[in-house]
């Protein structure tokens, strides 16, 4: 293995396995800030015990996103120093607008919003919540940004030393691209948290213990889950699946399956990519379809792989191709889910209808399986491109690090995240076990609070 | 723009070791001071509501750096691979270590975590202070302007050099005494009874370490870098910096004694602020020096982003930092005090 490879193994493997915390973070920030407007403006104290239950859970999460985040801003000089070199002058814009206005910002609430309930009157508590999700969508604004500026580099400016600026700070934060991204991905984060929220509640009514809790988990989460599983598809999806389609035509035929140009392009529903006889294997595939998703007309001809120079072809292509359909079968399958489980709902058989709790709660995985997926297509869709059009993957890494060097740290990093999943595990099912109920005495007694995460 | 964006960074680097410096403090110090469990968690308690806030600073300043002096960044971060992965592993042990520590209530579980924060926390120390040596005594840089140091080589400062030599090991324990020190004095002034009189005493034995690490790091340095001196001869009045370093010294002792502990942990601030003010103005304006050929040091000049950018960045900074000192100092407010030695807490 070269070190070219490692590296992106390296980022590939941190980044993945970072992500896995903020996507339920951001979205329970939301639905704990939705929790607290209900009791505030209700008066039902159930909702507040509600949101001190998932505060503990968002606690813990929030720490690992936190520790597993330092590596990734780091990663960028560490394994990626000619990309670092000459792209800092862009991305390093955001990069360091994300530590200084989301993470101070979220530490310092964060504090607030776990310790404050006693000191705090119930509207500040609420206004603690709030900037909590506020930092943490921020933070994640600046990351999508710099992504964006990876996958569709506006704004910039080459300098006679070979390295990039900025030259409209505005151009480039209003990147179009990285508000359709950034409204896809929020919206995926909420999905992971519904299902999370949703998933524990199935899983109290089953084990009929907690069950008022249970009963309320399971409303938020099939409603939230609803709604962002709908808008993941539409708009966000759609609006995002077209401007790739403009910009980054090489990735959708990759992402599709699509070897040849056509008219009347067909979607490949299940099929395997051969990429060397340049077929789908055992496809099943609806005509015209792709056409009509991109274009909007069932004629509208469709550029197939074969449209481009083969250097340009995105490197991991059956990666790529099953990425994607991953991605998009599974927020197939989130749709309907939520789609009966709301119709249960809204009939109020839900609650005893064991034969839909089983899915539900089985299905909480999925949604931090089709977030990565969906994070895959893009990052995977960009090759061989490390900046769209601009630089070369193969260009970006250090060239001074050796791959010895780069197995080694990697190596570290597969063991000590192994380590912390356990830790992970171990905590989050102890804080599902102790249940809701005794949030209701938690508000600490004590003056001082311990740490961030113990109450 | 060059000298602006030099010294905004120098702030953030300076702000983070102090501020993190007194929990990173409190880390080397709590096997030494903390008798019973009651104390290990009053120490933790001391820093539980700060430390993830001190530690952005780090973060923040690292990405600042990014976009300020992308070449810097590149080159150093790449070069001092070995060192600086360490360095994330051990945060995030740390981090691990300080929060995980409470949620189970087993003395195997508790005493495990407890020995991580003291490992962590002594060599995330040591490493900052052999980290900032190698940026002093300068690295083998490259026509590229690239580098790339093992761990270690002969433990001599020669063309060859390691991360660690015998002057940057120095670096190292200079770190760990001084941020023993004010991990000492932070104690006093946050925790009571017995675990604030050992910590009133570790303060003196520290002191007459820190005062003679302090002293032979001066020589060692002008030793190691002889062109460090270069600015002070321009600016003799530079000097009054080291002047300041000896002052906070005292300080740090003398208010001790008089028994004001505000004022002598605020004395251990500056002399952890004069120290690296001391260093950065030796440095400027190189901002990573090359121990083969002075032509290819990495200068503010040649690292500097492009203009717009920065002309941008200074108007955004500028908010972000009244922001962060509000929360900042919001935060310490809410939390000031001493810690009470707590009775039945739940989880």
């Amino acid at each position: 293995m070269n070190a070219l490879l490692l590296d992106r193994i390296h980022f590939a493997f941190t980044v993945t396995y970072h992500y896995l915390f903020p996507q339920l973070t951001m979205g329970l920030a939301l639905l704990m800030v939705i929790m607290k407007l209900i009791a505030l403006r209700s008066g039902d104290e159930r909702w507040n015990q509600a949101a001190r239950f998932w505060a503990k859970i968002f606690a813990i999460n929030f720490l690992l996103g936190v520790v597993t985040g330092i590596p990734m801003e780091f990663q960028f000089g560490t394994n990626w120093s000619e990309f670092a070199r000459r792209t800092g002058g862009v991305i390093g814009q955001p990069l360091a607008m994300e530590g200084v206005f989301a993470f101070f910002l979220e530490s310092t609430f964060l504090g607030l919003f776990l310790f404050g309930e006693k000191r705090l009157s119930k509207l500040a508590h609420f206004g603690a919540a709030t900037m909590v999700f506020v930092g943490s969508w921020i933070s994640g604004f600046f990351i999508i940004v710099t992504d964006a500026w990876m996958q569709h580099p506006v704004a910039q400016r080459l300098l006679p030393n070979g390295t990039y600026e900025v030259a409209s700070f505005w151009k480039f934060m209003l990147n179009p691209w990285a508000w359709l991204q950034y409204a896809h991905n929020m919206c995926g984060a909420v999905v992971t948290a519904s299902f999370v929220v949703a998933a524990t509640g199935a899983f109290y009514l089953l084990e009929k213990s907690h069950q008022e809790f249970g009963r309320l988990f399971l409303k938020t989460g099939v409603i939230a889950g609803l709604i962002s599983c709908v808008v993941q598809i539409f708009p966000t999806g759609d609006f995002h699946g077209r401007y790739v389609a403009r910009y980054q035509p090489a990735a959708i035929a990759g992402m599709e399956g699509l070897f040849r140009s056509q008219k009347g392009a067909p979607v490949v529903l299940i099929g395997q990519p051969d990429e060397n006889a340049q077929t789908i294997d055992n496809p099943l595939a609806v005509n015209d379809v792709l056409s009509f998703i991109l274009y909007g007309t069932t004629h509208a001809e469709v550029k197939g792989l074969d449209a481009f120079p083969r250097d340009q072809w995105p490197t991991a292509l059956p990666l790529l191709y099953y990425s994607y359909h991953i991605m998009a079968g599974l927020g197939t399958w989130f749709v309907l889910l939520m789609l009966v489980a709301a119709f249960l709902l809204w009939r109020g058989k839900l609650y005893n209808a064991r034969w839909m709790l089983w899915p539900i709660l089985l299905s909480f995985p999925l949604p931090y399986v089709a977030n990565t997926a969906g994070w895959m297509t893009a990052e995977i869709g960009r090759q061989p491109w490390l900046v769209y059009g601009l630089i070369r993957t193969s260009e970006g890494y250090s060239p001074h690090v050796s791959a010895g060097n780069a197995l080694f740290t990697l190596l570290g990093f597969l063991g000590m995240y192994s380590v912390l999943s356990i830790l992970w595990i171990v905590l989050v099912y102890r804080f599902i076990r102790t249940g809701p109920a005794a949030a209701a005495v938690a508000i600490p007694a004590e003056p001082q609070p311990a740490t961030l995460t113990t109450v | 723009m060059g000298f602006v964006w030099f010294w905004i960074v120098a702030v953030m680097i300076a702000a983070y070791v102090v501020l993190d410096g007194f929990d990173l403090g409190v880390g080397i110090l709590s096997p030494f001071l903390a008798r019973s469990d009651n104390d290990r968690r009053t120490l933790i308690r001391s820093i539980g509501p700060v430390w993830d806030g001190n530690e952005v600073w780090l973060l923040a300043g690292g990405g600042t750096l990014y976009f300020a002096f992308p070449l810097l960044y590149a080159s150093s971060f790449s070069g001092f691979y070995l060192p600086l992965m360490i360095v994330l592993w051990l945060l995030i042990m740390r981090g691990a270590s300080i929060e995980l520590r409470m949620h189970i209530d087993h003395n195997v579980w508790r005493s495990f975590f407890d020995g991580l924060f003291f490992v962590a926390s002594a060599l995330l120390t040591i490493f900052f202070g052999a980290a900032l040596a190698n940026v002093i005594r300068g690295v083998p840089l490259g026509q590229d302007s690239y580098f790339f140091l093992p761990l270690w080589t002969n433990w001599r400062v020669g063309a060859n050099p390691g991360i660690l030599d015998w002057y940057t090991v120095i670096g190292g324990v200079v770190a760990l005494v001084a941020l023993a020190t004010h991990g000492a004095l932070w104690i006093v002034l946050k925790a009571p009874g017995q675990l604030e009189d050992r910590a009133r005493r570790a303060v003196t034995a520290l002191w007459i370490a820190l005062l003679l690490i302090t002293l032979i790091s001066l020589p060692a340095t002008i030793a190691v870098r002889p062109s460090a001196l270069a600015n002070y001869r321009a600016y003799p009045i530079l000097f009054v910096i080291p002047a300041l370093v000896v002052a906070t010294l005292v300080g740090i002792l003398s208010f001790t004694k008089q028994n004001k502990p505000l004022a002598a942990f605020l004395s251990s601030c500056l002399y952890l602020v004069f120290m690296l003010v001391g260093a950065a103005a030796g440095l400027y304006p190189t901002l990573l020096p090359s121990s083969t050929d002075p032509a290819r040091d990495i200068t503010i000049a040649g690292a500097l982003a492009g203009p717009h950018s920065l002309h941008v960045g200074l108007i955004w900074w500028s908010i972000g930092l009244v922001l962060a000192l509000a929360y900042f100092i919001a935060s310490y407010w809410l939390f000031r005090g001493k810690v009470t030695a707590d009775a039945g807490y739940g989880h």
